[in-house]
């Protein structure tokens, strides 16, 4: 990256780092880094989002949508989830790949499952074999956001269905005095209100799906931990113009003071924002709030 | 070859007793079964152990944060944000590979960079940061009744201790440890995935179950068999530990005894 880099076995041990530190590789390990960021940005919403119709369905009148609802959030329950990981990740792809083989191939007489293999027609791979390198990379990106969001959805779902039940009854009782309907209760009412119980939960959750993105690594991504072993492998002088040992420890070191970083930001912040939803709220953090006031 | 024959000989393989090479082709139900259950022997391995032991060291780490003591408190403090605010995947990374550079200056390492103590040192590490802090709470939520009591009747110090407070904390930690009970056992799932190597194929569980799915490009029979598996020894924990739930609370009216109430596991 700079000029004094053309010979490395010449420098002295700082200009040595600052050019090792910067070249192409790691900067895939830097950019790795807003992968993992990027996941989480994408994740939560949609996670939050599957949450939210599954604790509806959970709660619907309508027996088979409930049980539905019920079937998701408790089919989590008791099950490593890392193997959940590692299932639907494989499930997913041949779902799809299934799928697009019936569309695409019609005509195609021989049974998908042969023995040990699992065979489509090329048109029907995914991605094709034909296309670049960065859609492959995308599409294991995209599996692996599918994966989360459907196991952070089902624990955002058991959260939140506990939020809506955390209302205090009377409000629901007061919104149907005035004449409310269910649909204007459900929405006006208990929706608004059951963030501030269900946010414990949801910032747990967060810490939770942080803590969890370096499975990504199991999903076969070129996330930070992958970067990390083989950045920090041993390189001798043949491979590389900067050889080093076995580096590995000082990486993951790295990656450890990056994860405690965060979450104790993320601490932080959501303690600010539990802070302004207790405002003005029937509990009593809310209260103590209104009497530090007064 | 009759499933009898297959429970002999990958009954233990995972300890490395039996048939040394594993099944290649042709793969029966019977063996899932078997080499999947084989590998739960590590999983409880490192729960039973691990919780074991973790649980003695939870106590002093819950009895040092409370401690007005700042010597006592905040190594205890850091200690328990330092093993609760890190993924354990990236821990068990960690841990291996400081294990890999000491066994270079010293022999004395050399079984640490095995799964067996390795791994079972960062999960105990581990589950006794996050007891401890389960601990730690209920040491804070004890009656203050039950405390003036103590008081009053003279006692003190170690006798007060062993006597009034830590079994009224552990009373009220109680459901929670469960649940951390549950998820460390789900926990030890991880070990084989992050670096610690399955030496001769002795994998736990889930390393037999990918070995399946990897093998045979079909995860709808090994993974749905690991989790019947884990949901078996989940419910085994939570009737033990209900039990032990009842004899603490055995001293309380009916009503104002604490239900376990089982919450959804999540990854730490």
């Amino acid at each position: 990256m700079f000029e004094y880099c053309t010979d490395p076995g010449t420098l002295s041990q700082f200009r040595w780092f600052s050019c090792f530190l910067t070249t192409g590789v790691h900067m895939s390990f830097y950019i790795s880094f807003f992968k993992v960021l990027a996941l989480l940005a994408i994740t939560a919403p949609i996670a939050l989002s599957f949450g939210f119709f599954g604790a509806m369905a959970a709660r619907s009148p309508f027996l088979p949508l409930s049980w539905l609802g019920r079937g998701y959030i408790a089919n989590v329950r008791g099950i490593p989830d890392i193997a959940f990981f590692l299932f639907f990740v494989i499930a997913l792809d041949q779902a799809f790949e299934w799928a697009r083989h019936k569309i695409k191939c019609p005509d195609w007489d021989q049974p998908i499952r042969q023995g040990a293999d699992f065979i489509v027609c090329k048109a029907a791979k995914l991605p094709l074999g034909t296309s670049p390198e960065w859609m492959h990379e995308s599409y294991g990106f995209f599996l692996a956001t599918i994966t989360f969001a459907l196991v952070f959805g089902a624990f955002a779902a058991s959260v939140l269905y506990g939020g809506m039940r955390a209302v205090p009854h009377a409000q629901i009782e007061t919104a149907e005095a005035y004449g409310m309907s269910p649909r204007q209760t459900f929405w006006r009412i208990i929706v608004p209100q059951m963030w501030v119980y269900a946010l414990p939960g949801l910032s747990n959750l967060w810490m939770v799906l942080i803590k969890a993105t370096p499975l990504l690594f199991l999903l076969g991504i070129e996330d930070i931990v992958y970067w990390a072993r083989e950045l920090g492998g041993t390189k001798t002088s043949k491979f590389t113009a900067y050889p080093h040992g076995d580096w590995r420890m000082w990486y993951f070191l790295f990656l450890l003071v990056f994860y405690l970083a965060f979450t104790r930001l993320s601490e932080v912040v959501l303690e600010k924002l539990m802070t302004r939803l207790t405002h003005g709220q029937a509990t009593s953090g809310g209260e103590a709030q209104r009497k530090a006031t007064v | 070859m009759s499933c009898l024959q297959t429970i002999q000989d990958y009954g233990l393989r995972s300890i490395g007793i039996g048939e040394r090479l594993l099944p290649r082709e042709n793969f029966t139900l019977c063996e899932h079964f078997t080499l999947i259950g084989s590998g739960m022997i590590w999983n409880i391995y490192f729960a039973v152990v691990a919780l074991l032991t973790g649980f003695v060291f939870a106590t002093a780490l819950a009895v040092a944060k409370g401690s007005a003591n700042p010597w006592a408190r905040k190594p205890a403090e850091w200690f328990i944000f330092l093993f609760r605010g890190s993924p354990l995947f990236i821990q068990f990374f960690f841990a291996y590979f400081l294990f890999l550079n000491l066994k270079g200056s010293f022999p004395f390492f050399d079984p640490f960079t095995a799964a067996w103590a390795g791994a079972l040192i960062v999960l105990f590490l581990n589950t006794s940061a996050y007891s401890g802090e389960i601990f730690y709470g209920a040491l804070r939520s004890i009656p203050k009744g039950d405390t003036d009591a103590a008081n009053a009747y003279g006692m003190s110090g170690w006798p007060r201790f062993r006597r009034i407070i830590w079994p009224t904390m552990l009373r009220l930690a109680w459901p929670a440890y469960t649940n951390e009970a549950i998820f460390l056992f789900h926990a030890t799932t991880l070990v084989y995935f992050s670096s610690f190597p399955a030496w001769q194929q002795k994998g736990d569980a889930l390393y037999y179950a990918n070995y399946f799915a990897d093998k045979t490009f079909n995860p709808f029979i090994p993974y749905p068999i690991l989790a019947m598996y884990f949901v078996i020894f989940t419910l085994v924990i939570i009737t033990l530990f209900g039990a032990i739930n009842k004899r603490l609370n055995r001293h309380l009216p009916e009503e104002n005894r604490a239900k376990l109430r089982i919450r959804p596991n999540l990854i730490r």
